[in-house]
């Protein structure tokens, strides 16, 4: 264990990069941090403000960290998944790998001729040719040109642009400019191979014959590659393990399958029981003559509920405007890889006369399988001759754990997976209730 | 850290030296090179009619131009040498001068695209544009070259002297004098971009201040003489023309003046280029 090949070795190392706009205001900066740390041999004044890098919050700092001390290291031949949301810090890890950037602390260090694929098709010239621009590319890559020369055929061939290689790049479509660099790709023979989201361009056919010599590449060959993908089912299918990142810092790691798990998973944290509506959970603004105020999960313990069990919720509401003698309720489950599974729409009930009230919502016969549920709520009303006009929608308010699953009682013949989907119930299976 | 007896093949650090060139990486990449200068020239003319002639219509047209205003307009004397001589051969260094400089102002910010998504020795870049912007140059002095012929011809007494031989020496002062101004600015343009606007003007006053369409001569005033010989292309631009028509004098002091002052420039230029080649990617 202790002898194994290290191929890529990541050593405490951040990134820090400033917010806003560079540029103006800078110059007074510069000479501080010049002045600080050449003239009184202090440390970096702008090194310690660095924050969590959390791009939704909003942060007292013009100074963030895209990577904070980052440490893993990747053994030769293995095949690594980076995943983590947008923002977390994948493409400045690529980036410092490839030597776009430099890290602000820290060391890289790897072993063995590095390739990186941050963008395929690096370098064309829209008005040389096909041919001219694959040794273009080529020799961005790192590619020799009797390397290049050697490969030519094989190169048109993959691309699939015989016809067209005489042709200057300008009159492809986009799709085969994109065949032509992967294909460019594809034939270097690096040792350490950084891929970044290519996968995700081209029609069908060239993704499979792409992954297909991705997977040649790595398995095959006993290449070291580092792939990042928003693209999970490609992350499963394609690496050996994986790192998720979050914020800038790595938050897991293990084999590919558990980090898709994982990450998918973290879209549902923490039982939330009971929310005051606030801004964040409106995605969109709209003419709230009936307002949701709160909402909160009546059921005794909604961290541990069983299948068979009413879900029962309460919403508090504030009327502005009486557009209807009546209102209709409806409410979302999201399960924990966000996949929507059941939606539930009540039949209309009269507005109560006062303007301030609460709902309760009776979810019954759910037969929900175990696991974490998000909900959604709206309120609105559907007229014959106005369609449906909804008052208020709210995002990501409550959720609940489904512990006990009451096999026995189960009315359908197949075991209902989540992931398999929507379920669409209205009327009976939901009882709206005003109750003061 | 128990792998430190692992050799590995590249480290990546914070900070590097400033005054570091890995040639060894450079000529790895000789290949690039190629390429670059090859795209540059080839693109040029792809999809025009006139093709490869339009190397010529430009400093053609400006030469016309510059006989025409300078010369039979205002009267400027260009002394032994014939007017079309002498605008030519001035005309075509300072294209060459201007191509190397615009080749280090751009270096970041013309190739952005390509500098952000893949790595290589950053320095090829550069280098392959004075390369192509001398390939340029050599085809342009066609035209010099048949305008001198056609001199000599007539009996006008224009001839190489002995220290043309120098003449690789003042191409090459040109392009790094160039290139270095160039690396020196683009580090402030990147960050301070309204510099770019600054620069194109302050370039087309450089060349007045620079012996292209007048000759050194001209300037009867002690005071003003000093000014003009202050500026490192006058040693350049004036041998240049005494080398290859054997009028005018050669000006050794000038030539040392420009050779020291491009060293410096690009001795600068390149710690400035190192230290962008780092981090601009984080600024551009």
């Amino acid at each position: 264990m202790a002898n194994k090949n290290i191929a890529i070795s990541f050593e405490d190392v951040s990134k820090m990069y400033r917010l806003g706009l560079v540029g103006t205001g800078t110059l007074g900066q510069d000479l501080n941090r010049w002045w600080k740390m050449n003239v009184l041999h202090q440390e970096d004044p702008y090194l310690k403000v660095g924050q969590t890098n959390d791009r939704s919050t909003k942060g007292d700092s013009d100074f963030v960290y895209a990577l904070q001390n980052i440490n893993f290291q990747v053994e030769q031949g293995d095949v690594v998944g980076i995943i983590g949301k947008n923002g977390a810090g994948k493409s400045t890890l690529l980036k410092l790998l490839s030597r776009i950037t430099a890290p602000t602390t820290g060391q890289i260090r790897t072993k063995g001729r590095l390739a990186s694929l941050l963008e395929v098709g690096t370098g064309f010239h829209p008005e040389l040719t096909g041919r001219e621009n694959i040794y273009m590319n080529g020799s961005i890559m790192g590619m020799r040109k009797a390397e290049i020369t050697r490969k030519l055929d094989e190169i048109i061939d993959f691309a699939g642009v015989a016809r067209y290689i005489d042709t200057p790049c300008k009159r492809y479509s986009s799709g085969m400019q994109v065949r032509l660099g992967f294909a460019v790709a594809a034939f270097l023979e690096p040792e350490i191979l950084v891929v970044d989201e290519v996968l995700a361009v081209g029609d069908a056919e060239f993704q499979k014959k792409a992954i297909g010599k991705m997977q040649d590449v790595s398995t095959g060959e006993g290449r070291t590659v580092l792939f990042v993908s928003h693209n999970m089912n490609s992350v499963r299918l394609l690496c050996k393990n994986g790192i998720v990142l979050k914020n800038g810092m790595v938050e897991y790691t293990g084999t590919a399958n558990q980090c898709v798990d994982y990450y998918v998973g973290s879209n549902i944290v923490e039982i939330i029981p009971h929310v005051v509506i606030e801004k964040k959970h409106r995605w969109y603004e709209k003419k709230h003559d009936v307002e949701f105020l709160e909402a909160r999960i009546v059921n005794d313990n909604p961290a541990a509920m069983a299948s068979d069990e009413p879900l029962i919720i309460e919403l508090t509401l504030k009327v502005h405007f009486r557009n209807h003698e009546e209102m209709q309720y409806s409410a979302v489950l999201v399960n924990d890889a966000d996949i929507c599974v059941a939606n539930y729409t009540s039949d209309p009930i009269a507005l109560p006369q006062q303007d301030l009230y609460k709902v309760r919502l009776e979810i019954k016969n759910h037969a929900l399988p175990a696991g974490k549920y998000m909900m959604h709520f709206s309120v609105g009303r559907y007229d014959f001759y106005a369609g449906s006009t909804t008052y208020d929608d709210i995002r990501n308010v409550l959720s609940f754990e489904i512990k006990y699953q009451d096999l026995a009682q189960k009315k359908e013949f197949l075991s209902w997976n989540s992931r398999w989907g929507l379920t669409y119930h209205t009327g009976t299976d939901i009882e709206a209730r005003v109750v003061v | 850290m128990k792998e430190n007896s692992q050799d590995w093949d590249l480290v990546i650090k914070p900070t590097r030296s400033l005054w570091y060139i890995d040639f060894k990486e450079i000529w790895r990449y000789r290949d690039l090179f190629v390429q670059y200068v090859k795209r540059d020239i080839i693109t040029v003319y792809k999809q025009t009619i006139l093709g490869p002639l339009w190397f010529f219509i430009s400093p053609i047209f400006t030469t016309i131009m510059y006989m025409f205003v300078f010369n039979t307009l205002a009267g400027i004397s260009t002394g032994d040498i014939p007017a079309p001589v002498f605008y030519m051969s001035g005309n075509i260094l300072w294209i060459y001068f201007g191509a190397c400089f615009g080749t280090g102002q751009g270096a970041f910010t013309g190739n952005a695209g390509v500098f952000s998504k893949v790595y290589f020795p950053r320095l090829v870049a550069p280098l392959a544009g004075i390369t192509s912007a001398f390939i340029k140059t050599l085809i342009q002095s066609l035209t010099l070259i048949v305008i001198y012929m056609y001199y000599v011809t007539h009996g006008v007494p224009l001839h190489l002297t002995i220290e043309a031989l120098l003449l690789p020496a003042i191409i090459l002062l040109t392009a790094l004098f160039g290139l270095g101004c160039g690396l020196i600015i683009s580090a402030l343009t990147v960050k301070y971009r309204d510099l770019n606007n600054l620069v194109a003007f302050g370039l087309q006053l450089w060349m007045y201040a620079t012996p292209v369409i007048y000759p050194v001569s001209i300037a009867t005033k002690p005071e003003l003489a000093i000014f003009l010989k202050l500026n490192p292309l006058q040693g350049i631009f004036t041998d240049f023309r005494y080398m290859i028509t054997g009028m005018g004098e050669m000006d050794w002091t000038g030539l040392l003046y420009s050779t020291i002052v491009t060293l410096s420039v690009l001795f600068l230029g390149i710690i400035v280029f190192n230290r962008q080649e780092r981090t601009f990617m984080d600024t551009i």
